[in-house]
């Protein structure tokens, strides 16, 4: 029974991992950009809810509502800004200042909140509570909630890239920039909502994930950024479905792990991502270009 | 061979896309050196040449996707040199890239939705694009990575008629085809004439461009090497120019070298 | 009369291809003279300052590594940390078993060297972006199974046997030289393979692959040298950490800071020369030293101003430095002399 617990589990904090991995998935399909400090990301998004809790009162859910917009906006200017640059340079250039950026965040996290992990704390039944399958399996509502979301928002955005305006455009740049231009499309334009996208996501994410679990300067490299990728590669590159599928493999896997050993959870993911990279490369899922 | 300016052309009517003194480099290449030329509206103009003459790279540079080192481009005689592509294209450039260059993860449909998206108002839409080329709509849902070369250079071209724009560049429409698909496509030109469009193509099979357009211009190594109307010049002619054997004479040097 | 006909008219006057200018005897000379000096600094200064140049020593080993692969292979690794975390388990391990943990230097040379390879063959195939956090993965993963082992230490790390009733002047002194030799070594080791043939290969490759592949080029093997070679690199300075900390800790060793330090250390000084990682680490360890009581500070602004130089000043300090006087301390490419007069330079393409 425990096994059936550690599935289910397993599933539930997949949603959660492809809700991370959609947005890194998303830039590097579109702008070729792999943004190393994409984990980051999240984790400001988490420290700008506590903040903003701690200071205004507000509820926690209306954190959400201003910090997930205030995000994307800032994806699209550093997009536009920093990001356009370093692409105009070279992908070398990208990754080092994405890189950079990764750094320069963690460290002014770590100096303005110490290094003590955080929680969004929201008193709502919500968090706490749990209702239980069968007699002994255990199921917080959290997770599920978070789970819910967490498709929600893939299905959302799936649609828009299929049905969209936007949606439409985004797909033509990431296939042919110069034709689009041709088009009358500014590929600028375009890449800034696609950052836009990306970071709203992640910073959704990470959200959700201060009220799951706990957030500290680190967490958006040790854990997000590794994990997002891990998902992204597990269940192939240009698939939102892929991207799901492979967060659930890598949180089954980590919770398979926990079973054997409670130190072998994050190792487990790990070891089954190797494994995919050595066995499967395109994915599970996979729709032509690979890595 | 005539002269530009020798009095061939209706007095009043000025050129809708004038290209003065263009000269791009590739790096540390020259592909065109000081190439000058009109189109005027409602004309086919056709650009010749062989393969490095420099003609994509001209039409390129037009549509704005290169920078010239020097010279200008005038359309409906404002200067757009310094534009960019996009803007180009939606005050009314559009080329259909050579190569064809559709969006391959998209649909026929979704391939002409995109070049509507920043449309001027006009005759084309896409239901009359579907008009045009009649097997289109029954397909319009399948990836236009999967249509042959034939069909997909349809597709690009109804995705830029779907712009709706006032000089239409088409850059190798004949390349990677067999003839009897390139006859078709060319012959669908005056359909396209008629909704006011000029046609500013590259072409390297000759005797097709010859067959549609008004007036040639041929270019070899970045020069000009020949002007005129098809009517005007002989078979004879355009090879030397083509090949730059002797007998050609640059632009502007009427007499000099070659037999009438 | 062009270029090509006037070398085939008169083949025997006019033109040399030579290695480097006139001053190159002297750069070598003033090195040496340079190490010397080094070498004699346990004699003449306080501990406290051997101890700041051993973590130059490890800082410039590594950025130098750093360079090699992303300056000249083009391959940006946010992952070497695993290399530094290899190096000191294998002195640990070394030292656990008895032996001296200097004599473990080689030992860890040698290992990280060879497990490079299965790591290599894990990430070859993956390009850029997704090479980049492959190696983070990678770095993660094997610090997750070294945890596991108590007999060196498990999560928590252990002390690092064998300086037992040693001296501690003398173990500041080997533990200096060792940090010199080894940074000497390194050093000497990317020069000497940069000027040879896969120097060449590498940068034909940065100015076009494709171009190179189909001069017969082995990219694919050339690629693979220079990540074994900065793997072993990267476990030289990592056995060097574990020697001066006196210790191994797996969060430490492992730390992805190391990465951070010497990609700083090599962007700012300038990437894709030799001289570069030297300048990078000299202003890396200014900040530090200074900024030292203000924690995570100075690798913010490391961070901010590599950040810059990528975008603005790609060619970093030592570009700066290069464009206006024109020197190579390290020749590694080749000069045309035209007439014994006034030697002339190969153009170069001009990159970012």
């Amino acid at each position: 029974m425990a096994w059936v617990n550690a599935i289910i589990q397993g599933v539930l904090v997949g949603g959660l991992y492809a809700l991370f991995a959609c947005g890194l998935s998303l830039m590097f399909g579109v702008m070729k950009v792999v943004n190393l400090a994409h984990g980051d990301l999240a984790v400001v998004a988490g420290y700008l809810a506590i903040g903003i809790i701690a200071v205004i009162n507000i509820p926690v859910l209306w954190s959400f509502v201003i910090v997930v917009p205030l995000m994307a906006l800032l994806g699209y200017v550093l997009q536009r800004t920093i990001l356009q640059g370093a692409l105009d340079r070279s992908v070398l250039t990208t990754l080092m200042v994405t890189f950079g950026l990764s750094v320069v965040i963690e460290n002014g996290l770590l100096q303005f909140f110490t290094a003590n992990s955080r929680a969004i704390g929201t008193g709502l039944a919500l968090v706490t509570g749990s209702f239980t399958l069968g007699s002994q399996i255990q199921i917080g509502y959290l997770p599920v909630v978070i789970f819910v979301v967490a498709v929600v928002v893939l299905l959302g955005l799936q649609y828009f890239l299929s049905r969209s305006k936007y949606g439409r455009l985004i797909r033509a740049v990431a296939d042919d920039k110069e034709a689009a231009q041709l088009a009358g499309a500014d590929y600028r334009h375009v890449f800034g909502i696609a950052a836009a996208i990306a970071f709203g996501t992640v910073a959704l994410a990470g959200i959700a994930y201060g009220m799951y679990s706990q957030l500290s300067p680190t967490t958006g490299t040790d854990t997000i950024l590794l994990f997002a990728f891990a998902a992204v590669v597990i269940g192939g590159l240009g698939s939102l479905w892929g991207t799901l599928l492979g967060g659930v493999v890598l949180g089954v896997a980590q919770q398979i792990g926990a079973q054997i050993s409670i130190s072998d959870e994050v190792l487990a993911g790990f070891i089954v991502f190797l494994a995919v990279l050595v066995l499967r490369p395109q994915g599970l899922i996979s729709r032509g270009a690979q890595s | 061979m005539t002269v530009p300016g020798d009095g061939e052309r209706p007095a009043g009517d000025a050129p809708l896309l004038e290209v003065r003194d263009l000269t791009v480099h590739h790096g540390q290449l020259r592909a065109l050196d000081a190439i000058s030329l009109q189109v005027l509206p409602g004309e086919v103009y056709a650009i010749i040449g062989a393969n490095g003459a420099g003609k994509s790279t001209l039409l390129r540079t037009i549509a704005g996707l290169h920078h010239p080192t020097t010279g200008s481009i005038l359309f409906d005689g404002q200067d757009v040199t310094g534009r960019r592509p996009e803007r180009r294209a939606m005050q009314g450039i559009v080329m259909v890239p050579e190569g064809r260059r559709l969006f391959g993860s998209l649909s026929v449909q979704e391939n002409l939705q995109v070049g509507a998206t920043y449309a001027r108002p006009g005759p084309w839409t896409i239901e009359r694009v579907y008009e045009m080329f009649g097997w289109m709509q029954e397909r319009r849902n399948q990836l236009t990575a999967q249509l042959s070369g034939g069909e997909q250079q349809t597709v690009a071209i109804g995705r830029a008629l779907v712009a709706n724009p006032r000089v239409l560049l088409l850059d190798e429409l004949s390349l990677g085809l067999a003839p009897v698909v390139v006859q078709r496509i060319y012959g669908m030109l005056p359909q396209i004439l008629e909704t006011g469009l000029t046609v500013l193509l590259v072409e390297q099979d000759v005797s097709q461009a010859l067959r549609v357009a008004s007036r040639i211009q041929c270019l070899l190594e970045g020069k000009t090497t020949l002007e005129g109307r098809p009517a005007d010049v002989t078979a004879d002619q355009v090879e030397a120019a083509y090949f730059g054997l002797a007998g050609a004479a640059p632009a502007g040097r009427p007499g000099e070298g070659g037999e009438p | 009369m062009s270029l090509a006909t006037k070398t085939t008219a008169r083949p025997a006057e006019g033109f040399r291809v030579t290695r480097g200018r006139r001053n190159v005897a002297w750069t070598g000379l003033v090195a040496l003279i340079v190490v010397v000096v080094l070498a004699l600094f346990p004699y003449i200064v306080y501990s406290g300052t051997t101890a700041i140049l051993v973590q130059a020593f490890i800082v410039l080993t590594l950025a130098s590594m750093w360079n090699l692969l992303a300056g000249y292979a083009g391959l940006v690794s946010v992952g070497q940390q695993v290399f530094v975390g290899l190096g000191a388990y294998f002195v640990l391990i070394v030292a656990i078993n008895g032996t001296s943990p200097f004599a473990a230097l080689p030992v860890a040379v040698i290992g990280c060297g060879v497990a490079a390879l299965p790591l290599w063959w894990l990430v070859s195939r993956l390009r850029s972006g997704y090479f980049a956090i492959a190696t983070w993965v990678l770095a993660a993963t094997v610090m997750l199974i070294i945890e596991k082992f108590s007999s060196i230490g498990g999560g928590t790390g252990m002390p690092l046997p064998g300086f037992a009733g040693m001296d501690p002047a003398l173990l500041t002194a080997y533990t200096y030289w060792a940090g010199l030799a080894v940074t000497v070594v390194a050093l000497a080791t990317i020069y000497l393979l940069l000027r040879g043939r896969l120097g060449l290969v590498l940068t034909a490759v940065r100015d076009d692959e494709v171009a190179a592949r189909s001069s017969g080029a082995r990219v694919g093997l050339a690629r693979m040298l220079v990540f074994v070679v900065a793997g072993a690199g990267c476990g030289a300075a990592g056995a060097v950490l574990a020697i001066s900390q006196l210790q191994v800790q797996p969060a430490a060793v492992f730390s992805v800071q190391w990465t951070a330090e010497m990609a700083f250390a090599t962007i700012i000084g300038g990437l894709g020369t030799i001289e570069g990682p030297i300048i990078g680490t000299a202003v890396f360890m200014v900040l530090q030293q200074t900024l030292a009581s203000y924690n995570a500070w100075y690798l913010i602004i490391l961070g901010l101003v590599a950040i810059f130089v990528a975008l603005f000043a790609r060619r970093g300090l030592w570009g700066l430095v290069d464009e206006r006087i024109n020197v190579r301390l390290f020749p590694v490419g080749y000069w045309l002399r035209v007439d014994e007069a006034r030697p002339r330079r190969l153009a170069r393409p001009r990159r970012g």
